[in-house]
């Protein structure tokens, strides 16, 4: 801090780095995951059957199927089958039960219409909600990985500061030279996603924006602070129920005319207010893969009873879209299949930037206590904690999946089991990494990996009928994605397990010559961070 | 801190755990203050100048906490942070007087 701006930026970027870098590698890591989450949903509960894509039937057999099992109910949603999660989804609130508690939830056959019996799952879901709630209670969850995503915020930004000279360091990758190689595939990845992070970084903040940074929100509105979302989302016209019951309009007449509005418009989800109720409104929203912003208003409203347009689709103030498009712009729902793959790959770029740079903060420090073979106590907490955060979270991960196939589907309580295996592997992930030796433990762990990763698709093969064999001819590319994603990610961590290997019969002279001889490029992060 | 492998002083320490709280607290505050003079002063719909505070408040954070621990002494951290927020605490002041009259 005294030796100038761009050293104590060094500074702040190496010790925010460590004490977040654990928890941000889960955050960046799960939610990397997220960007399948559909796919991983579809994977999960591999009874639901995949059909071929019919809107109009579908809407016609979730109307049939409300109709009876949820007449009466205030709210109907209909989540209409789409490429990535071929399931008829429908919910609506039980009349008797307010609140959350009173929400129901079926998924349908989009073919028969039927209630389709599939394991109970989180699935994909549960990356999703860590990734921003880390398994902790409302609150306390959001505003950590709010604080997380400050954090990391000041880490590039700093970061940034310390590499001026970005674009030269971009071209100066030197591999096997040990500690220089961390340094310059950190600053190649930080170069080349650097947009990415930015826009990452910068809208997670967005989207808790009006839990974290209340002030002005307080000051403008008073007590009354959620005037601000209904000035922002000018309410819907929600009817009162008349008491006088009408038969609701034809859902699959309606979509006809939606598509005639919107040609080439997708459909994403339909929102019936009070069903058979001579007031009733339907909303007919377009899918959310049809635009970036969150915000637009392009939902639909029309007379329940006549099908007739009510609005003209409301104009979204300014800001409510700027803010909606950051907010669609974390989430990549709007991504089509290449640029959804371009998500996860600079997902995982953001997931290795935090984990080289924390394996460059024990290295460096390491190579300084190489000749005693002493390492101090703290040298040794943060080695524990990269081994359990970095390949422990990528255990418990596949162990998830693992239990998902083999936990038997009458199990109580059975998604929360799938859950407990994950935050078990994680724990004993821990402990192992305690009780052995650094380079072992690595070692151990990314073995334990490469198998469990790597035998993922023979085990879904075995437990289920939609194997790689039975999935690639169906054209069932959600459930094969999946498995060959799981397949490549155990051939990456074997290809690890052999660099280290390849490490470990080097003589550690070797590297120590290699960190003295070091060119001065990046020398700031080298010399001051200690 | 550099050439220190092993005791750091004691007042190093605190003076760093100063700055910390200058960065995190402090920059908290000042960051609030910011966006509440924002919100209040934009010329344009109440929701929507309250959007464009919040949106860039974490900008003006980002801006504190970089002060924080670039500058020479936590002392100097803790004054970046005091006075621009008394100056914006007299601002919203006013401004909450004139719209209040």
């Amino acid at each position: 801090m005294k030796e100038g701006f761009r050293q104590s930026m060094s500074w702040l970027h190496t010790w925010a780095g460590l004490i977040f870098g654990w928890l941000l590698f889960a955050i960046f890591l799960t939610g990397t995951l997220s960007y399948f989450k559909e796919e991983i949903n579809h994977w999960a509960k591999p009874e639901v059957p995949v059909r071929s894509l019919d809107t109009a039937a579908s809407l016609a057999l979730a109307q049939g199927y409300l109709q009876v099992h949820a007449s009466g109910s205030p709210r109907w949603f209909i989540n209409v089958p789409d490429a990535r999660e071929p399931v008829l989804r429908v919910g609506w609130q039980d009349p008797g039960k307010p609140g959350r508690a009173g929400f129901m939830r079926k998924n349908l056959d989009p073919q028969t219409g039927a209630e389709v019996q599939a394991r109970e799952s989180r699935g994909g879901d549960f990356f999703y909600r860590f990734h921003f709630e880390l398994q902790m209670g409302y609150p306390w969850g959001r505003w950590l990985s709010s604080i997380a995503a400050m954090v990391m915020f000041v880490g590039l930004i700093s970061g940034i500061i310390v590499h001026k000279k970005l674009f030269k360091e971009f071209f100066t990758f030197r591999p096997g030279k040990g500690q220089r190689s961390w340094l310059d595939g950190h600053n190649a990845l930080g170069v080349l996603v650097l947009p990415f992070h930015l826009m990452i970084t910068y809208s997670s903040l967005v989207i808790f924006m009006t839990m974290v940074m209340p002030a002005s929100i307080v000051s403008a509105y008073g007590d009354n602070t959620q005037a601000l979302f209904k000035e922002m989302f000018p309410a819907r016209d929600t009817p009162a129920p008349a008491g006088q019951p009408a038969p609701l309009v034809s859902l699959p007449s309606l979509y006809a005319q939606f598509e005639r509005e919107q040609p080439g418009a997708r459909l994403g989800r339909v929102e019936v207010l009070q069903a058979g109720d001579v007031n009733a409104r339907v909303v007919m929203s377009r899918h959310n893969g049809d635009q970036v912003s969150t915000a637009v208003g392009a939902a639909r409203t029309f007379d329940g009873v006549s099908g007739k347009r009510l609005d003209s689709g409301t104009a979204t103030a300014p800001m409510v879209q700027a803010s909606g498009t950051f907010y669609g712009l974390h989430m990549g729902q709007f991504a089509g299949p290449w640029l959804r793959w371009g998500y996860f790959l600079f997902g995982l770029g953001g997931t290795a930037i935090i984990g080289t740079g924390l394996i460059m903060w024990l290295g460096k420090r390491q190579l300084k206590h190489a000749k005693s073979g002493v390492q101090p106590m703290e040298l040794r907490l943060v080695e524990v904690l990269n081994i359990a955060s970095m390949a422990g979270l990528l255990l418990a991960i596949v162990s998830f999946l693992w239990a998902n196939r083999l936990l038997p589907s009458t199990l109580l309580g059975r998604s929360d089991w799938e859950i407990n295996s994950f935050f078990l592997m994680w724990g004993l992930a821990l402990v192992h990494a305690a009780l052995r030796p650094g380079r072992k433990a690595w070692a151990e762990q990314l073995a334990a990996g490469a198998i469990l990763y790597a035998l993922l698709p023979v085990l879904n093969g075995l437990t289920t009928d939609r194997g790689l064999w039975r999935s690639i001819p169906r054209g069932d590319w959600a459930m094969a994605g999946v498995d060959l994603t799981a397949l490549a990610t155990g051939l990456v961590l074997a290809w690890s397990l052999h660099r280290l290997h390849l490490k470990t019969r080097q003589p550690a002279r070797r590297t120590l010559r290699t960190a003295r001889t070091a060119e001065p490029i990046g020398t700031v992060l080298e010399g001051d961070a200690r | 801190m550099k050439n220190n492998t092993g005791g750091v002083p004691v007042s190093y320490r605190l003076a760093v755990a100063s700055r910390v709280l200058a960065a995190v607290l402090g920059g908290y505050v000042l960051t609030s203050l910011v966006s509440i003079c924002v919100a209040l002063s934009l010329p344009m719909a109440r929701s929507e100048a309250v959007l464009v505070s919040l949106m860039t408040s974490f900008v003006f954070y980002l801006l504190a906490i970089l002060w924080c621990f670039a500058c020479r002494s936590a002392g100097r951290a803790w004054a970046g942070m005091a006075l621009p927020s008394l100056v914006l605490a007299a601002i919203w002041g006013v401004m909450a007087g004139t719209v209040g009259a």
